[in-house]
C-alpha cells in the first residue's frame, strides 16, 4: 500500500542528498588527516569500545553454557597434548634404563625398547604438530561477534543474537561501502599520481612529490582497511642501501609497512589491475619487477637486488623471505636468497591481534577478492609492527645461520613462535634429509660414532 | 557457518566411542577437531596421503609403519571412530581402572598388555605372531638408514633375536617379547597426555 504524499518525491531527494552529505564529510574526514599523516583517534576509541563489547559477549556465552552444565570449548594455540622437550638421545637412555635391571654404560648396543620412542613420537605428531596448525587461522578464545568465528552456537541468547545482527547491519551496510569508497580513492590516487609524477624531469621535486604521492595513497588504503596500527622503535627504520625484511602473513603487510616508509618493492610482474598498479608506479620510482620466466632465475635475481642495493640513492627493499603466508602465531624458514646479497638487514615484526579480524590468507581456501571481501567486513585490523636494530653478516656465518639470526629475532619480539619448518609445506613433502639427521643420531645410540661427527 | 560447531553431540556415535576407548567427552572433542584438521578436503574420512603430509611424520623413520598400523587389513579410508580406537592405545593408564575391572569385559584399549601388542605389530609386519630375524632387519633398516653397513645390523639382528628367544625357534613371539620387556614402564612411555 503506497502512500501518495505530495511530497513524495521531495524526501527521496532529501535522502540522496543527507546521505551523499555523509558519505562525503566521512571522505573528506578520513582523506584530509591521510594526507597529512595525522590522525583524530577515532579508531582508537572505535576499538576500546569493540573490546568492551566482546568480554560481555563472552560473558553471555560463559552463563549460557553454565546453564546447561556444558564447558565452553576453548581452542589451545600450543597444542592439546603434554610434551616433554627432551632430545633423542636422553628419551631412548631413559627409555633402557627403565626397562632394565642391568648397570648401563655407554656402549652402544641396540634394545627392543627402543622402537618405544619412535612410536610415541609419531602418535605426538599425529595427535598434534606445529606445522599443519599454522596454515589455518589461528583460533580465538573469546568471541568476536563474528560468525565465522564462532564455535559455541549452541549458547547464543536472544540478546547476543540481537547485537550480533547489528554488528553485520553496521558491517556490511555502513562499514563495507565506507571501505570499498576508500579503496578506490586510494588506488585510482596512486595509479594517477605516480603516472603525473613520472612525467616530471629527474630530480629532487620528482622524489619528495613521488614520495609523499605513495605515503598517502598508502594511508588511504590503510583507512579503506580501518588497520589501527602501532608502530614501535620508528628511529631503526630501514635507509636506502637496506633490505627490509618482515614475517608474511597477508598482501596487507606491504600496505602496513609502505604507509609508514618509502620502500623499493620487489616482486613479479601480474596482469589486470595489479600489472596497471605497478607499472604506473615504476613510473615514479624505481621498484623491482619481475617478469614471470625471470623469477626462476635465482643468479638474475640475486644480481638485480645487488645492483639495486648497491645503489645508495635507491630506496630499501621490502622482502618478505618466508615466500608463502603464514597464519602469524610463528615464523617459518627464511629463504635464504636475500641474505646472500651482502646488504644490511632491516627486521621488521609484524603481529597482528585477531580479536578485531583475521589477516591470514589462506590461500587454498580463499581467492584474492574473497579474501579483500572479508577483510572489509571484519571489525578492523589491529596489529603492532617493531622496527628491529639493523643487522649485517658476520665472517663466520654463511647466509642461512644468518637468515635464522634473524628469524630468531623477528619471532622474538613479535612473541611467535620460531619453527625450522619451511613454509612451502603448505604445498609440497618435507625433504628426506631430515629424516636422515634422526637416523644418524640413532645410529650412533647403537653402533657408536666412528664415523664423522653428526650434527647436534 | 554451522560446520564449526563444538558440541560432543556433533560426533556422530560418540557414547559406543566413549566406552570403547575410554577417553573423556572434552578429548573426544580436541581429537575430533584434530582430526577434521587433517581432513584437509574435508572428506569425511582420512586416508594416506594425509598423515604423509604431516611434516613431523615423515621424518620419524618409523614414519610409514605408524601410518600402516591406522589401515588394518589393506583399508583405504579412515574414519574417526577407528582414528581414536587407535589413538586410544596410548591413553595413560587411569589408577581406578584396576580396581574396578570386570573380569567380564574385553580389556581396555590402553592396558599394559595391548600397548606391548601394538609396539609388537609395529616390527611383525606380516602379522603372524612372531618377529623373525629377517622382519627385526628390515626394522633396524629403517631407524639407521645407511648409516650402517648391513653386516653391522645383521649381527645386532641376531644377538637381539638370540636373547629374547627361550624357546629356540629363531624367531621373537610376543609373550618372549612381553617377557623381555617386564621390567619396562610401558604405562609412562606408550602414553600421551591430552591437555584438559
Amino acid at each position: 500500500m503506497f502512500l501518495l504524499l505530495p511530497f513524495d518525491s521531495l524526501i527521496v531527494s532529501l535522502l540522496g542528498i543527507s546521505l551523499t552529505v555523509v558519505f562525503t564529510l566521512l571522505l573528506v574526514f578520513i582523506i584530509a588527516p591521510a594526507i597529512f599523516g595525522v590522525s583524530f583517534g577515532i579508531r582508537k576509541l572505535y576499538m576500546k569500545t569493540l573490546l568492551k563489547i566482546f568480554a560481555w559477549a563472552t560473558l553471555r556465552m560463559e552463563r549460557g553454557a553454565k546453564e546447561k552444565n556444558h564447558q565452553l570449548y576453548k581452542p589451545y594455540t600450543n597444542g592439546i597434548i603434554a610434551k616433554d622437550p627432551t632430545s633423542l638421545e636422553e628419551e631412548i637412555k631413559e627409555i633402557r634404563r627403565s626397562g632394565s635391571s642391568k648397570a648401563l654404560d655407554n656402549t652402544p648396543e641396540f634394545e627392543l625398547s627402543d622402537i618405544f620412542y619412535f612410536c610415541r613420537k609419531g602418535m605426538e605428531t599425529i595427535m598434534d604438530d606445529e606445522v599443519t596448525k599454522r596454515f589455518s587461522a589461528e583460533e580465538l578464545e573469546s568471541w568476536n561477534l563474528l560468525s565465522r568465528t564462532n564455535y559455541n552456537f549452541q549458547y547464543i541468547s536472544l540478546r547476543l543474537t540481537v547485537l550480533w545482527g547489528l554488528g553485520v547491519l553496521i558491517r556490511y551496510c555502513f562499514l563495507l561501502p565506507l571501505r570499498i569508497a576508500l579503496a578506490f580513492t586510494g588506488i585510482s590516487l596512486l595509479v594517477v599520481g605516480t603516472t603525473v609524477v613520472g612525467y616530471l624531469p629527474n630530480g629532487r621535486f620528482k622524489e619528495f612529490l613521488s614520495k609523499h604521492v605513495h605515503l598517502m595513497c598508502y594511508r588511504i588504503c590503510v583507512r579503506a582497511l580501518t588497520a589501527i596500527i602501532t608502530y614501535h622503535d620508528r628511529k631503526n627504520r630501514p635507509r636506502n642501501g637496506g633490505i627490509c625484511v618482515a614475517n608474511h602473513t597477508s598482501p596487507i603487510d606491504v600496505i602496513i609497512l609502505a604507509s609508514d616508509g618509502y620502500y623499493a618493492m620487489v616482486g613479479q610482474v601480474h596482469g589486470g589491475l595489479m600489472g596497471v598498479i605497478q607499472r604506473a608506479m615504476v613510473k615514479a620510482c624505481p621498484h623491482v619487477w619481475f617478469e614471470r620466466s625471470e623469477v626462476k632465475d635465482r643468479h638474475l635475481v640475486a644480481k638485480r637486488l645487488t645492483e639495486h642495493v648497491q645503489d645508495k640513492s635507491k630506496l630499501p627493499i621490502l622482502i618478505f623471505p618466508e615466500g608463502t603466508c603464514i597464519n602469524n602465531t610463528s615464523v617459518m624458514m627464511f629463504k635464504k636468497g636475500s641474505f646472500e646479497i651482502g646488504a644490511t638487514v632491516y627486521p621488521v615484526a609484524i603481529k597482528y591481534d585477531p580479536q578485531f579480524g583475521d589477516a591470514f590468507w589462506n590461500s587454498s581456501k580463499y581467492g584474492m577478492v574473497t579474501y579483500l571481501l572479508r577483510m572489509m567486513t571484519s571489525w578492523a585490523i589491529v596489529c603492532s609492527v617493531w622496527y628491529l636494530p639493523p643487522m649485517t653478516r658476520e665472517a663466520e656465518e654463511d647466509a642461512v645461520q644468518f637468515a635464522n639470526r634473524v628469524k630468531s629475532a623477528i619471532a622474538r619480539q613479535g612473541g611467535l613462535v620460531d619453527l625450522l619448518w619451511d613454509g612451502g609445506l603448505k604445498r609440497e613433502k618435507v625433504k628426506d634429509t631430515f629424516k636422515e639427521e634422526q637416523q644418524k643420531l640413532y645410529s650412533k645410540m647403537i653402533v657408536g660414532n666412528h664415523e664423522d661427527r653428526s650434527r647436534s | 557457518m554451522g560446520s564449526r560447531s563444538s558440541h560432543a553431540a556433533r560426533i556422530p556415535d560418540v557414547d559406543s566411542i566413549q566406552r570403547e576407548t575410554g577417553f573423556s567427552q572434552a578429548s573426544l572433542l580436541r581429537l575430533y577437531h584434530r582430526f577434521r584438521a587433517l581432513d584437509r578436503n574435508e572428506k569425511g574420512y582420512l586416508s594416506r596421503v594425509d598423515l604423509q603430509e604431516i611434516g613431523a611424520l615423515a621424518v620419524n623413520p618409523l614414519g610409514d609403519r605408524i601410518i600402516d598400523s591406522f589401515f588394518p587389513d589393506g583399508s583405504l579410508q579412515l574414519d574417526f571412530p577407528g582414528f581414536v580406537r587407535v589413538l586410544a592405545h596410548f591413553r595413560p593408564v587411569d589408577v581406578e581402572d584396576h580396581g574396578n575391572q570386570d573380569p567380564q569385559e574385553p580389556e581396555p584399549l590402553n592396558s599394559r598388555m595391548n600397548k606391548l601388542r601394538f609396539a609388537f605389530q609395529l616390527y611383525d609386519l606380516d602379522r603372524d605372531g612372531k618377529i623373525s630375524r629377517h622382519e627385526m632387519l628390515q626394522v633396524l633398516r629403517l631407524m639407521v638408514g645407511v648409516q650402517v653397513t648391513e653386516e653391522q645390523l645383521e649381527s645386532i639382528a641376531d644377538r637381539t633375536v638370540q636373547e629374547a628367544d627361550e624357546d629356540g625357534d629363531g624367531a621373537v613371539s610376543f609373550l618372549e617379547f612381553a617377557k623381555s620387556l617386564e621390567k619396562m614402564n610401558i604405562e609412562q612411555k606408550m602414553s600421551i597426555r591430552i591437555l584438559k
